[in-house]
């Protein structure tokens, strides 16, 4: 286990260097990258997916998934240009959409924890629900009369530099969810939760009332986001964001984020995020046809779980007898799993 | 329990309390199946009652062909969810699939039909090899791999059709006349995938590599001790439902003409969703892909009940998640009463 979780710590370095590698060469080689406007680009592109992968990385840290968040998005979006319709002030608004999104995160909560259904089947049913009820509220319709000064907010560079004010919110939120994770013992709990939910539960822990909370958290930031999405893009629609929620799972299990849950840190997910947004942006400058690019998505994502695999493969063939690593005592209970069984375990 | 000469197959229908518990599990499955079909049974009474129309010949064979390829999908999602796994990729499969098939008329118009069907499937059968071989030899999560192939695969198709499109022209009569034969009144496409739920439901209800899946499901690791060959049954299930993704492919060609890069985007939670109100378990082991071929019958119809009914259309998807919900709810009840009756049943010996 301790040889597993040094390898984990691995990739997240390999991400980062990554980012670090494919940001240097695309400033040398492609044109137009290495500008502030592009820079500015990029932060609004990979905005709403850095947002939402907070809550995300923690949920699956745990063991669980949530896919309604894309959708959570979308309605929010529809509910947003309906008030506004409806004549209320936006400042108002914004609260309720953040309130509603956390309502809608504490019903994927409920459903989870207090009916004990498991999260991968329950958020794909609240994905079709809340998706179905932002077309209910909205239609096909789209409402983009929002005001200019709130708009023109969304995308308005911080003062003398090109990033807009959205990084800012964004760094703000990742370093509040990076302490608590990683720094208080609610987030050792996550871990604990997620290497083995009934060892955690005898150690203490308030299992599901932590879930719970994780999931209204996703609801409420999906909201945020719903808010800015509708606000960078001047336009409420129900189809906002369709599809969103497999970009976010596929950032945050690049980043090293194990699908099994118990394993990952925040620090890996947004070099993850940033580092799909990069390729994306850099390609897309190359005048590379931008739906070729997921090919890209799509490999990095299996090479981010078959290059752990191989890296293990490799060593164990080196040395058999693993020893365990310095501080590995503090680690989370991490049950013993007899290796062989690997190929059908995910998704417990 | 103690039975070292016959460690294999599935639920062993055996000795006389193990037999029993087979039966009352297998009842509550019945129950579950059969009340799918009731509900099913129920929307298409309520919409009839509503409009007569809504049952003319006309109309039910939309509604059969309209079913179809969702159908062929849930049915291989669910020999892939049985084993514990899932496969995310199938939307872009079938893309992929629709896409050869109709490049390869382009291609060679003179083509048998047949042979386009055959090579749509095989083209499938390979992308569910690629799954079935990473997941099963690389021993690497199916959620994470089948939603990498699933951006990968249609990528590919992105990059193979850059923009452009097949129509209905380009295709010839007899491969478009496929989506608008019928035999007695039905659909071929439809009497299609009726063969390939009643091929699937036999194979996995009788035969010991089918009964082997639902072991593998239950407790891979178990199924592995008792000498299964997991790996090989587990890629062997990615294959078959690539395969069926193919030919949903081909399907999905015949039937609108019109193919371009983006055909069967998100089509995959579609077809989870479908899998899942037939009372296919999530987490493996369980559920029949009978249930599952009601489960996508149901999906379809609801759409167009909805807008025979005159309800707003947009309330369809909402209704979908709640139908959702309802069914893993249902089925996390009848688990636990399941669990219940098996824990008392033995001393009242009933």
């Amino acid at each position: 286990m301790a040889l597993d979780r040094r390898l984990f710590a691995r990739w997240d370095t390999a991400v980062i260097a990554a980012l670090a590698v494919s940001v240097l060469a695309a400033s040398l080689a492609v044109e137009g990258f290495a500008s502030g406007r592009n820079a500015g680009f990029l932060v609004l592109d990979i905005a709403a997916v850095a947002l939402i992968a907070l809550p995300m990385t923690l949920i699956i840290i745990t063991g669980e998934i949530d896919l309604s968040v894309a959708s959570t998005l979308g309605l929010t979006s529809a509910v947003m240009g309906h008030l506004w319709v409806a004549g209320l002030p936006l400042e108002l608004i914004v609260v309720l959409c953040v309130v509603l999104g956390a309502v809608l995160g504490a019903v994927n909560g409920l459903l989870v924890t207090v009916a004990g259904l498991p999260s991968l089947a329950v958020t794909i049913g609240t994905m079709a629900l809340y998706r179905g009820l932002a077309y209910v509220v909205l239609g096909d319709r789209a409402v983009a009369d929002f005001p200019f000064s709130w708009t023109g907010a969304a995308t308005t560079p911080i003062p003398g530099t090109p990033i807009p004010w959205i990084a800012a919110a964004i760094a703000l939120l990742a370093v509040a969810f990076g302490v608590v994770l990683h720094a208080t013992p609610v987030g050792r709990a996550l871990y604990a939760i997620g290497a083995g939910g009934q060892a955690a539960a005898f150690a203490g822990i308030a299992v599901l009332r932590t879930k719970f909370w994780l999931f209204v958290t996703a609801g409420a930031v999906s909201g945020l986001a719903g808010v800015f999405w509708t606000l960078q893009y001047a336009s409420a629609r129900a189809d906002n964001g369709y599809g969103l929620e497999l970009s976010v799972v596929a950032a945050v299990l690049l980043g090293g984020v194990s699908i099994f849950g118990g394993r990952g840190a925040l620090p890996g997910v947004l070099a993850g995020v940033v580092l799909l947004g990069t390729i994306r942006n850099a390609l897309r400058l190359a005048d590379v046809a931008e739906d070729a690019l997921t090919v890209v998505t799509g490999a990095l994502l299996i090479a981010s779980v078959l290059a752990p695999n191989a890296l293990a493969a490799l060593r164990g063939r080196r040395r058999p007898a693993d020893r365990p690593a310095p501080g590995a005592a503090a680690d989370p209970p991490v049950p013993t799993q007899p290796s062989t069984s690997g190929p059908t375990r995910e998704l417990s | 329990m103690a039975e070292p000469t016959a460690p294999a197959a599935a639920p062993p229908a055996a000795p006389a309390a193990n037999g029993r518990a087979a039966t009352k599990v297998r009842r509550v499955r019945q129950v579950r199946e059969l009340g799918i079909l009731l509900a099913l049974v129920l929307l298409v009474a309520v919409t009839a009652a509503a409009n007569p129309r809504f049952l003319t010949a006309q109309s039910v064979r939309d509604l059969l062909l309209g079913a179809t390829v969702l159908t062929i999908l849930a049915v291989g999602q669910t020999i892939v969810i049985i084993t514990r796994n899932v496969d995310l990729s199938v939307g872009s499969v079938l893309g992929l699939s629709a896409f050869a098939t109709g490049s390869l008329f382009v291609a060679f118009p003179d083509l048998p039909v047949l042979v386009a069907v055959a090579a749509g499937t095989a083209l499938g059968a390979v992308c569910g090899a690629l799954n079935g071989a990473l997941v099963a030899a690389a021993r690497v999560p199916a959620l994470v791999v089948t939603l990498g192939t699933l951006y990968v695969f249609r990528g590919v198709d992105h990059s193979w059709a850059s923009g452009a499109q097949i129509n209905a022209a380009d295709l010839p009569d007899a491969f478009l006349g496929l989506s608008t034969a019928t035999v007695l009144g039905v659909p071929v496409l439809a009497f299609a995938a009726l063969a390939v739920v009643l091929a699937a439901g036999w194979y996995l209800g009788s035969y010991r590599s089918g009964r082997e899946l639902y072991a593998i499901g239950s407790e891979p690791a178990a199924a592995l001790l008792s000498g299964i060959p997991v790996g090989r049954r587990v890629f062997a299930a990615f294959v078959v439902n690539g395969a069926l993704a193919g030919l949903a492919g081909v399907i999905y060609a015949a039937r609108f003409g019109t193919v371009d890069a983006t055909a069967g985007t998100g089509l995959e939670l579609q077809v989870v969703a479908a899998a899942v109100v037939g009372g296919v378990a999530i987490f493996g082991g369980s559920g029949t892909v009978y249930g599952a071929a009601l489960g996508a019958a149901l999906l379809t119809t609801i759409g167009t009940s909805l807008a025979v009914l005159r309800i707003n259309p947009f309330w369809q998807q909402a209704v979908v998640g709640l139908l959702i919900l309802a069914a893993i709810g249902l089925d996390r009840l009848l688990a636990v009463r399941t669990a219940r009756r098996l824990r008392g049943g033995a001393p009242r010996g009933a």
